[in-house]
Parts: C-alpha cells; structure tokens; sequence
C-alpha cells in the first residue's frame, strides 16, 4: 500500500502541451509512472508525447481511466482549471501553479469540501510514491522506496528530507509537498491521517515553516492520533516579523506563526525536532533506534 | 500590495463609506489654504506612509491653528517617520492627509481578512477601537466579535445587524453601520483585498459613522486583474534593493547581519539563514534564485548581496533537482566574472550533477570554497567571515 498515488495510478497533465506540461509529462513517463495523457482546450484529438490530448478533464477520464491529474496552468487559468477537475470527480488533483489569488482558493476550498477530490496544493511540488508514481515537479533520481512518509509545505526542504531519508537507507512511503499558499488543498492533518493508516510507512517527517498555524494544529491532532514517531523540522527562526519569506503563506503577522511556537507545540505533542536543515534524517534514525 | 491612508479612504468613499473632510498636500505652503477649505479651529496632519503605528511614530499630529499645522507639515514632509512597525530608518513623508478635528463619541475597530483557520473572509469588529487589535485580541478576546462568510455565499444584511447588535449600537445606526460593512466587503472581495481595517470607525456626537482611519492590503497574486489596484502603487515606500530584485524574479529580502545567502527555493532559504545562525553567523538576507534560474539572475544576485554594506561572505546553497548544479556553477563563474568577488565565497551543491558543479567551481581561477555537505558549508563561512 500506499498513500494517495501507486504504480496503479493513471496520470494525466492539465496544461499539457505548454512547456512546463510538457516538460514535467516527459519527466513523469520517464520515472515509470502510468501516464495516459493530457489536457489542452482547443487542442484535443492531437497526440503529444505518444499520448492523445484531450479537450477536457471529463473526456480524458472517460477515455484513459485517468484517476490523478498534474496541473501547470498559468495562474490566471487556475481556478478553471482546478474547477474542472473537481466537477469532473478526478479523485487525485495535484495543483503545481504558483501565485493563485487567495479568494480564488477560498472558493476551490468551499467546493472541495463536499467533492470526491482531494487536492495537493497548489503552489507545491506534489506527491511520489517512489519507484511507483510520480505527480509532480520533485527530480525523480533522489528518492528511494522505504518506510519514511514526508509532509513539507516547501519543495526544496522536501528534497533535504528525501536526501537524508534516502542516504540514511530508510527510503520513503510517499512523500507529500502541500504547499506554500495560506490557503491550500490537503493540510498537514489530511496527510498525517493517511500516513497513520498505511501499513508502508513506519515513521514520519513533518517539515513546516512560519506562518498560520497549521503546524500548531498538526501537534494536536499528533497527540490522540497518531502512533507513529514523527520527526519535525521548521524553518524560519530567524525570519522577520511582517515579511513574506517568498511563500505567500510564510509571513509572521501580529506575533502569531512564529516558528518557535511551533517548535515548542509539537515537542509538547511528543514530536522529535530536527534542529537543522541537515539534520531530518539523523534526528529520525535516533528516533527509530 | 500596501496603499497609503487617503487612497484607502478614496475608496471607502466610492463605496459609501463615510470618511472625515480632507486635504491632501505635499508642499507645506498648501497648508493654510487646506486649513482654509477644511474650515473649524481643530485639524489633523497625518503622515501618509506605508507602515501602521504612526501614531506611536509621531507621525500624527493634533494641531489647534494654522500655524500649528504649518508647522507639523514643515516637521514631517521630507523626513522619514520611524515606527514600532518600520524599520530604523522609517519610511520617507512624501505628502500628509490633513483633515478636521471630530467630535468623537466613541471609537469601534472594524476590519475584514482572509482567516487561513476557518478558510473564509472573515469580519472582525470590537467595541475596543482606537487601540492595537492584537493587544485586545490576546488580552481580551471576548471583546472580539468574529463573523466568517461563506465562501460561496455572500455578507448578508442579517448578519451585519447581528454585529451591530453584538457592538451595541444604538438602532438608529444600523443602516449605516450596514452601508459600512457591506461597502467593506465589497472592496474586499472586488478589489482582492487581503487585509482591510478602519481603526478606529468613530462614532461621532451627530451620530455619524465614520471611518478616522483606513488601512487597505491587497492579495499580489490578484493584481493582474485590477489594473485601476497597481495604480495606486508608491514604489517610494517599498525597498529599493527588493524592487530591483523582483524584477529578475529574484525574491530577496535584506537584513541585519554579515553573511549572504543565495538559495534555491523559499523554504530552503529561510532554513539557510537559520543555519547560519545554529553555526554562530547572522544571515545578511533572504533570497530565493528559484527553481528555472539562469546565469542572468546567479549574476544579478551576486550584484544585490555584494552591494549591501554589511556582507562580509557569502553562501551559496543550490539543492538541484530540475535544475542542473552544472549550470548553476556556470552561473556562479560567469557572475563572478562579471561582477567581480569581493569577499568569501562558500558553494555547496547538492543533487543533480552535483559532483560535476563543485569540480568546475574548484578548478576555476576564482577563490571559491566547495562543499556538498551544507552544515559543513555553514561552518566555514561563518568561520571565513569572521
């Protein structure tokens, strides 16, 4: 088993032909995954990448079985794009577009409530289940399947945590990036709760970063529900105060979101903290031994 | 994006919500004569700057004559105000908003946001106005009244009288407190407003509702689709050096301490920085290159941190995974040539064709320091810098 995506999983891209699409498609079939084809509006009944395009979400899943798309619309289009998905009842909708409008995501949140979707996203590198399926942007070569589940709001530090997870020999389940945006699709606990339930992982790392208080939330919910150790990183202790630290989510405003805050909820939730960057991997080996 | 106060409140006006007669000047020899306009014996001169606590700054002043006012023009336009939410070298007074003295009652807080806890546009209103919100949030919430709207609904006028009820208004100010918010949220949500608050929304011994104070963010993600929003922008008051940057999409923001960073991705710079820090540094900036860089942008980014006075190194950490470490260390050596290396340098690479990178940077004719292990990297420029 796995969380959210398997080597059973039909992928397709929603901005399929543009070059980000394009580029991250071919990547994607390179890793194996089952990738069946794409969407362009205007463009269906053309074949890209030996794989037909269509003309809407609906149509690919009809004719491909699609059950998981990858978009990289430009901003201005994401909502649609998003929308479309949703009505379309597409059960897995990584969403990689940087810079929606917060109200448009307000809206996608409202609608995602009550759907058959769930959402990675946006603003996120997406998910991968290692030698199995890749829906997303994260460079392929550095993970390694294994027992580690990793949730990060940010996509390089996802990368640190594969890196160390890898090199330490335990490998990953499925690792998770939901996201720089303050308001995303799958939130830390949507995540938790699968990892918790999969017999693949064993262990969990949790990279958070200043800003809201999703991190805050998490530590509660780690507390009554979750068995599993989980090691923590959190980035942004020496972040200022009132400043976007490039995500759009990571700004400490009005004293709260504060990275040591964070730190200091999820030790009381009985969390490990990594106290570097460098050291995900190393505080869970410590952990597991 | 921030506007200042009197745009704020243009728009309040536009959509019917009350704001004091005002003048705006940006010569203190306009003062008389908008004191003149303005009529009465009481006036206020506010500074227009992009920063709240202008108050606390001294950068609003009661005046009771014209050569009050004069003076209090002569005093701000052309200094910079410092406040408890600028830095220590404040933002500069280009113009002052001067408006008439008023006959406050009482003074209310009002303010609508994007609540990332309960993912809605939330209203938030207390009969404690005048002071920090924060404050009266942490030391008295229950003086909070806190109101989500549907995302796929709208404010209704039953829930605006259930505030004004909650607030304790007299009835006779339901219609206007109505008009208010309802104006408030249809700025907020027509103009992609992120942050909107009227601190304090008075009410005055006529009864009047008005709005003393305006203070209006917008969602940058949205400007794309508010031309009439980006025109309102003071690129006066914003960083010069960040402006620069954004414009070679390079997110950077500067601070306080000696060593440069240049990294990869918003959540591995913040981490970068605070590793300096765990090694005994201080970080000199935030800045994220991105994902797609080009040797343009290595290059421009070598330019920023070096012409910051307090850098004395230089960290560079690329984790490459689309991006090749290959081509990144191209763009550190076609940079350096460029723009010339004044300080120590310390590159770690990580990931795709990592190997390859940190051979080119350490055969080159520059003094770079190669590393791939990123505490290692840390504690060497650190030690370099000292």
């Amino acid at each position: 088993m796995s969380v959210l995506i398997n080597k059973n999983t039909k992928v397709i891209t929603q901005g399929f032909t543009g070059k980000q699409g394009t580029f991250h498609s071919q990547q994607s079939i390179a890793y194996g995954s089952d990738f069946v084809g794409g969407v362009t509006p205007g463009k269906g009944g053309q074949i890209h990448l030996e794989r037909p395009v269509f003309d809407s979400v609906k149509e690919a899943m009809n004719e491909t079985g699609a059950n998981a798309t990858m978009i990289y619309v430009p901003p201005r289009f994401a909502y649609d794009s998003i929308m479309e998905a949703i009505e379309a009842e597409m059960p897995v909708i990584a969403c990689i577009t940087e810079g929606i409008p917060v109200q448009d995501m307000l809206k996608i949140k409202a609608v995602l409530r009550d759907s058959n979707s769930v959402l990675i996203g946006p603003n996120c590198p997406g998910v991968i289940t290692p030698d199995e399926c890749k829906l997303g942007i994260m460079p392929g070569n550095i993970h390694q399947a294994g027992s580690v589940g990793i949730v990060s709001r940010s996509g390089t530090l996802t990368y640190e945590a594969v890196d160390q997870t890898t090199k330490a020999g335990l490998g990953q389940s499925t690792c998770i990036g939901i996201g720089g945006d303050p308001i995303q699709g799958m939130n830390f606990i949507d995540c938790l709760k699968r990892f918790e339930a999969d017999d693949k992982t064993q262990s969990i790392i949790m990279v958070g970063e200043i800003g809201g208080s999703a991190e805050e939330e998490a530590a509660e919910y780690i507390k009554s529900n979750v068995s599993k150790p989980v090691v923590s990183y959190i980035a942004g202790l020496t972040a200022p105060k009132g400043k976007r630290m490039g995500h759009a989510g990571a700004v400490i405003s009005g004293g709260s979101g504060k990275a040591a805050d964070k730190i200091k909820a999820l030790e009381n939730a009985g969390v490990a903290i990594a106290p570097t960057p460098t050291t995900m991997g190393s505080t869970l080996l410590e952990v597991l031994m | 994006m921030h506007i200042h106060e009197y745009q704020a409140k243009g728009l309040f006006k536009q959509f019917g919500i009350q704001t004091p007669e005002s003048v705006l000047i940006s010569d203190k020899g306009e003062a008389k004569s908008a004191c003149k306009t303005l009529g009465g014996s009481l006036w206020v001169v506010k500074a227009q700057v992009h920063a709240g606590g202008r108050g606390k700054g001294g950068g609003v002043i009661i005046c009771h004559s014209i050569e009050e006012v004069q003076k209090a023009c002569e005093k701000l336009l052309g200094s910079n105000l410092v406040t408890p939410q600028t830095d220590n070298k404040g933002l500069p007074i280009y113009q002052v908003l001067i408006e008439g003295g008023q006959d406050i009652k009482h003074e209310l807080y009002l303010g609508l946001l994007v609540d990332r806890q309960s993912q809605k546009i939330t209203v938030l209103s207390s009969t404690e106005g005048g002071m920090d919100i924060e404050t009266v949030a942490k030391d008295t919430p229950e003086k909070i009244i806190k109101l989500g709207i549907d995302p796929l609904g709208t404010l209704t006028a039953k829930q605006c009288l259930n505030i004004a009820t909650q607030l304790g208004l007299d009835e006779g100010l339901n219609t206007q407190f109505e008009k208010t918010l309802m104006g408030l949220y249809s700025i907020f949500t027509q103009k992609d407003a992120s942050l909107i608050e009227i601190n304090p929304l008075i009410i005055t011994r006529e009864s009047a509702l008005i709005a003393l104070d305006g203070k209006i963010d917008f969602d940058d993600n949205a400007l794309y689709r508010h031309e009439d929003v980006v025109a309102l922008r003071d690129i006066r008051q914003e960083d010069e050096k960040e402006n620069e940057a954004s414009q070679y999409q390079l997110n950077y923001i500067s601070l306080d301490g000696s060593i440069a960073c240049m990294v990869n991705g918003a959540g591995l710079a913040m981490a970068t920085m605070d590793l300096i820090e765990h090694q005994g540094g201080s970080p000199a900036n935030f800045l994220d290159v991105g994902g797609g860089t080009t040797a343009e942008r290595v290059a421009k980014a070598f330019e920023l941190i070096q012409s910051e006075q307090n850098v004395k190194g230089i960290l560079v950490n690329i984790f490459g995974g689309i991006v090749r470490c290959d081509l990144i260390a191209e763009g550190i050596l076609t940079a350096i040539q460029k723009v010339g290396l004044s300080m120590p340098i310390v590159v770690r690479l990580e990931g795709t064709n990592a190997k390859q990178g940190l051979k080119m940077l350490s055969e080159s004719n520059f003094n770079v320091h190669v590393e791939s292990d990123l505490t290692k990297a840390a504690q060497a420029i650190v030690e370099m810098s000292q």
